[in-house]
């Protein structure tokens, strides 16, 4: 079959681009996007420049966007990018600078792996003999342990979109790898890091990680792991953490949300600077009768969720 | 057709203009709406950060509801639905974890048995109404009006809780609803991304960023106006679009509605009973623009 395929160019060198050319390229059916890439840059562009090694899904060289979004091109069949289009457009990873085509700058996703320390440090006397390590404890990290740094996370998050400083869905999971080690002796200190400013509570829930993952390590879900282990250990003090208390509380009183206690309680009576800055929006909502009613009401059956909430947090 | 109908928190407090929008085009459309008026909160994504079987204990206490009554449990929410949805698969393909769910709701007699479908109105609307029925309602067509779709992730992602696999052009709903209701799509790229409603209270410049950027691409592809199924977007695209445009030193002025207003106002319903009045975004360029 014959495969139309439009790449994004770039050569940051000569300063040519960035642009679209389109190929065509004769492809079989069970062939993969990376087989079409490289049969344009063997016998029609020899220019054209890519990463890719193990061809099988292992080594996360060959990270791109197809369609739209970042994955591996030697995992993506191209009947699958055929679905529901003509065309398969390849464009480079985003959320990072590209040196030439689709080839991007992989230092700064490094950089960001290095701040969670991405090694275990145990504390105490060095042990006689190896450490002999929970079957369970493990199998918790099992999922996050599948990464294989391809940066397809990276490259399609949300929050990176904006502010540069959020760590991101890689880092975050490797950092989850070793917090949850039971041989790591600093846990508490990771988890009092990650809890900053570009940490975990910065992760906006748009589950584009999860979709893009090629080894389903569901990196968001990870994040929230470290959210959870970050509240059991009592580092509280933040609007993330203040947050997720009021809305639990809020449910478990009245059955539903109050929006209006939920904002105050998340910024904290504390933060006066916060409350003042919302003073402008309730004005507007005001004038608009678009304020949640001024008395929190209980839901019916508001009773038989607070029985469930006592059931259920007494077993954690 | 009727549906066990699941409005949401934000509806019935900061958007009830989408309370109020949903049983006036309900209405039209021939559905009959029976409210879960006990049903809680699904916990938004944030109960399930903390405690996963209570978040997802509370929604099969939904769905256990809707499966009483046995009609399929319709959401007119975003984030709602994907919570749902989440909570749905878990439960529908895992019978023990069903079972220990089912201890739970044991305490006030009630039992979810796995049955229950779980629908946004968009999917309902085009899935079960179908477009061709909802063509001949259409008495002020919405021609010449340039429409930009905001999605919400919980509805797109992770396409294999949402049932992408049966019906792959989910994420193509609200443009085909538009163009049957004679408005014209705006593609653009944002359509499909987060609006930073989430991380609001955690990261205010970050959220103004992701909405006014979305705002700003739609607008410079000549959208009149942005139509949303999720009222939490709702909150930050019209609710802080004042924020977002003062932050990027723009002027915005892109009203933001509900899908059932968009259906309302080309079914001939006026627009102050759709609650078109009640936006922090003005309205009035939108409903101008619209032939009478």
């Amino acid at each position: 079959m014959e495969v139309a395929v439009k790449i994004k160019r770039f050569n940051r060198e000569s300063g040519s681009g960035p642009y679209y050319e389109d190929f065509k390229v004769e492809c079989d059916e069970h062939e993969m996007v990376l087989d079409a890439l490289i049969k344009i840059r063997e016998y029609q562009d020899q220019s054209l420049a890519l990463r890719c090694s193990c061809r099988s899904a292992i080594c996360g060289s060959c990270a791109m966007r197809v369609n739209g979004h970042a994955g591996l091109a030697c995992n993506t069949k191209i009947t699958d990018a055929l679905a529901r289009s003509d065309t398969i457009v390849v464009e480079p990873v985003g959320n990072t600078t590209v040196v030439k085509d689709l080839v991007v700058d992989a230092k700064p996703f490094w950089e960001k792996i290095g701040k969670v320390q991405p090694w275990l440090s145990p504390t105490g006397p060095t042990p006689d003999h190896e450490y002999i390590v929970d079957n369970s404890a493990m199998l918790a990290l099992n999922q996050v342990m599948g990464c294989i740094m391809c940066g397809a996370c990276v490259s399609d998050c949300t929050v990176l979109e904006v502010d540069k400083r959020f760590l991101g869905p890689a880092a975050l999971a490797k950092a989850l790898r070793f917090a949850g080690d039971p041989r790591d002796g600093i846990q508490a200190e990771r988890l009092q890091k990650l809890g900053g400013p570009g940490g975990i509570w910065d992760c906006t829930h748009c589950f584009e990680c999860v979709q893009v993952c090629p080894k389903g390590v569901a990196p968001m879900d990870q994040i929230l792991d470290l959210r959870r282990k970050a509240v059991e250990n009592g580092f509280v003090n933040n609007n993330g953490a203040r947050h997720a208390e009021s809305l639990a509380n809020s449910v478990k009183r009245s059955g539903w949300l109050d929006e209006k206690r939920l904002i105050v309680e998340s910024y904290g009576f504390k933060n006066v600077g916060a409350l003042l800055g919302l003073i402008p929006t309730a004005l507007r909502s005001l004038l608009a009768r678009k304020m949640p009613p001024l008395i929190h009401h209980k839901r019916p059956g508001a009773d038989k969720v607070k029985r469930i909430f006592e059931k259920l947090e007494s077993k954690q | 057709m009727k549906y066990a109908w699941y409005p949401g928190c934000v509806s019935q407090g900061a958007c009830p203009e989408l309370f109020k929008a949903t049983l006036a085009v309900a209405d039209k459309l021939g559905i009959e709406l029976v409210e879960l008026k006990e049903a809680a909160c699904t916990g938004a994504g944030i109960l399930s950060e903390r405690n996963p079987e209570l978040s997802d204990t509370l929604n099969a206490r939904t769905f256990a509801m809707a499966e009483k009554l046995g009609l399929p449990l319709m959401t007119i929410c975003s984030t709602c639905q994907g919570v749902m949805s989440q909570a749905n698969f878990k439960l529908q393909n895992d019978p023990e974890y069903l079972a220990k769910v089912n201890e739970t709701l044991a305490l006030e007699g009630l039992e979810y048995k796995g049955t229950t479908k779980v629908s946004h109105l968009l999917w309902v609307i085009v899935e079960d109404i179908g477009l061709d029925k909802v063509e001949p309602l259409v008495t002020r067509p919405l021609t010449g009006v340039k429409i930009a779709p905001f999605y919400g992730c919980y509805i797109l992602r992770p396409t294999m809780y949402l049932g992408f696999e049966d019906q792959p052009e989910r994420d193509t709903y609200i443009e085909k609803i538009t163009t049957t209701l004679g408005g014209i799509a705006v593609d653009y790229s944002g359509k499909t991304r987060c609006c930073g409603f989430p991380i609001l209270t955690m990261n205010e410049k970050a959220s103004y960023a992701m909405a006014g950027d979305h705002l700003v691409e739609a607008k410079e592809e000549g959208a009149d106006v942005m139509v949303t199924p999720c009222p939490l977007c709702h909150l930050n695209l019209d609710g802080a679009q004042p924020k977002a445009a003062r932050q990027k030193k723009v002027q915005i002025g892109l009203p933001i509605i509900h899908l059932p207003q968009m259906l309302g106002l080309s079914f001939g319903i006026p627009p102050k009973k759709l609650g078109l009045n009640r936006h922090i975004v003005n309205t009035k360029s939108f409903v101008a623009k619209v032939p009478a």
